[in-house]
């Protein structure tokens, strides 16, 4: 039932940013409607920042508790992460190309977006060469707490170089109410949604796993 | 300190073992001299742009020499089962993992001293500064905290080797954009104080390293 509340619910926030994003939001002066993408790429950046301190915390969580429900969360939500990485690092490039006229710049936030986006393959990588279940959450766990400690350091790491570097800057003027509002209902709607896929999946999983016993009972 | 000792004992394994098989260390070396031999080809520079180069073409061949003689460290325990000797022992896995480390840096080091030296020589670098040898110290300290732990959890993967790159790569990319830009100040001749901020990056990489891996390390060993 619950399930049902948020998918509503996200579908409903999901409508009203499409509408502010698309119609209410103005046009920005400098950069005209590419602007606009802004307002998917931050909530993205959020997200994504979102997903693995959630990694991080349920990884913790399994190795401690050493239930395996920990396990699904941790690993669905860096499902969901690399996605939302995924599409961070296509709306930032798509924005890099209007503006800078390049697809891919060295700046530092994409940058230390395209590390994390290696780390948490790397998580899938490792996750996929384990056959046996608890050792997979074990070592998943593992590399979700490393990873997730190593972001800030990526980052710091990261400016530094681009400091020495000068790199282009994303924004000069302030933003206008109407651009923060719809800013902050652009990241309710994603959050809502990251919320709800996570919670699929984390359902989908534990019925995986029923069916695996229910299997092994049968062959006895 | 009783720890201490017996984690000095898996170390004295590892460098007797070592000295009897002359596996890992020679081909470790062989391996970084040809991958400097391979990049004075890719760029044939002339000595103002081996400058601009000599750090990174420096840092990628100690990046790529650690991910090899990690990866032994624990691919020789697998390969005789003397991992499970080794855990059958009564030390605590934080012993394991810190004898394990220490083996490690001190073979990561040895290949260092040879492999600096020549490189110098080879591209006609005034390597010997103690700025340098700092950055190289404490960049190859990070490179074992995070890689002893990594190569134990590679080999017990079905992938065994491959693993350990991808996993220790992104995450050590920090201490090797701060190595690789400390190197060039360090070439140039600048003083301590221009690498400062650098320095403090590894350090940090260092110890929260250090101390996460050791508290973890017990989870991949479990079994």
């Amino acid at each position: 039932m619950k399930i049902k509340v948020l998918l509503v619910v996200s579908a409903l926030l999901m409508l009203a940013a499409l509408y502010m994003v698309f119609i209410y939001a103005p046009t920005e002066a400098e950069m005209g409607n590419v602007q606009r993408i802004f307002y998917f790429h931050v909530p993205l950046a959020w997200i994504a920042f979102l997903a693995f301190l959630v990694v991080f915390i349920a990884s913790i969580l399994y190795l401690w508790k050493r239930d395996k429900r920990w396990d699904f969360i941790a690993s669905s939500s860096a499902e969901v992460g690399l996605v939302f990485t995924t599409l961070f690092l296509i709306t930032g490039s798509i924005w890099a190309k209007s503006w800078w006229g390049v697809w891919w710049t060295w700046d530092s936030r994409l940058t230390s977006s395209l590390v994390l986006w290696l780390i948490y393959l790397a998580y899938f990588i490792v996750r996929s060469y384990i056959a046996e279940d608890q050792r997979r959450a074990r070592f998943a766990a593992v590399v979700g707490i490393i990873g997730f400690i190593d972001v800030p350091i990526v980052a710091l790491a990261i400016t530094l170089w681009r400091t020495q570097h000068p790199g282009p800057v994303i924004f000069e003027g302030g933003l206008s109410p109407e651009m923060v509002g719809t800013l902050l209902v652009s990241i309710a709607a994603f959050t809502a949604l990251y919320a709800l896929l996570l919670a699929y999946r984390v359902l989908m999983k534990q019925d995986e796993d029923e069916l695996k016993k229910l299997k092994a009972q049968i062959r006895g | 300190m009783r720890f201490w000792r017996k984690a000095f004992v898996i170390v004295w394994k590892d460098i007797v073992s070592e000295i009897r098989t002359k596996e890992t260390i020679s081909s470790v070396l062989v391996f970084a001299i040809l991958v400097i031999v391979i990049f004075n080809f890719a760029f044939s520079a002339n000595q103002e742009t081996m400058l601009l180069v000599a750090p990174g073409i420096l840092w990628v061949t100690f990046a790529f020499a650690g991910v090899l003689s990690l990866n032994r460290s624990f691919i020789v325990e697998k390969e005789e089962h003397c991992l499970e000797g080794l855990m059958a022992c009564p030390i605590s896995r934080e012993v394991i993992y810190v004898g394990k480390m220490l083996g490690s840096l001190l073979f990561m080091l040895f290949i260092e001293a040879i492999v600096l030296p020549i490189f110098a020589l080879l591209f006609n670098l005034a390597v010997l500064s103690p700025q340098l040898i700092t950055v190289t110290f404490l960049t190859t300290l990070g490179f074992v905290a995070v890689g002893t732990l990594f190569s134990a959890l590679a080999v017990n993967t079905r992938a065994r080797e491959m693993v350990l790159p991808i996993l220790f790569l992104p995450i050590v990319t920090p201490i090797i954009i701060s190595a690789v830009n400390a190197t060039g100040l360090a070439l140039s001749g600048e003083p301590w104080s221009s690498l400062s901020s650098w320095l403090a990056i590894i350090v940090a990489f260092d110890i929260i390293f250090l101390v996460v891996s050791f508290l973890v390390f017990t989870f991949i060993i479990e079994e």
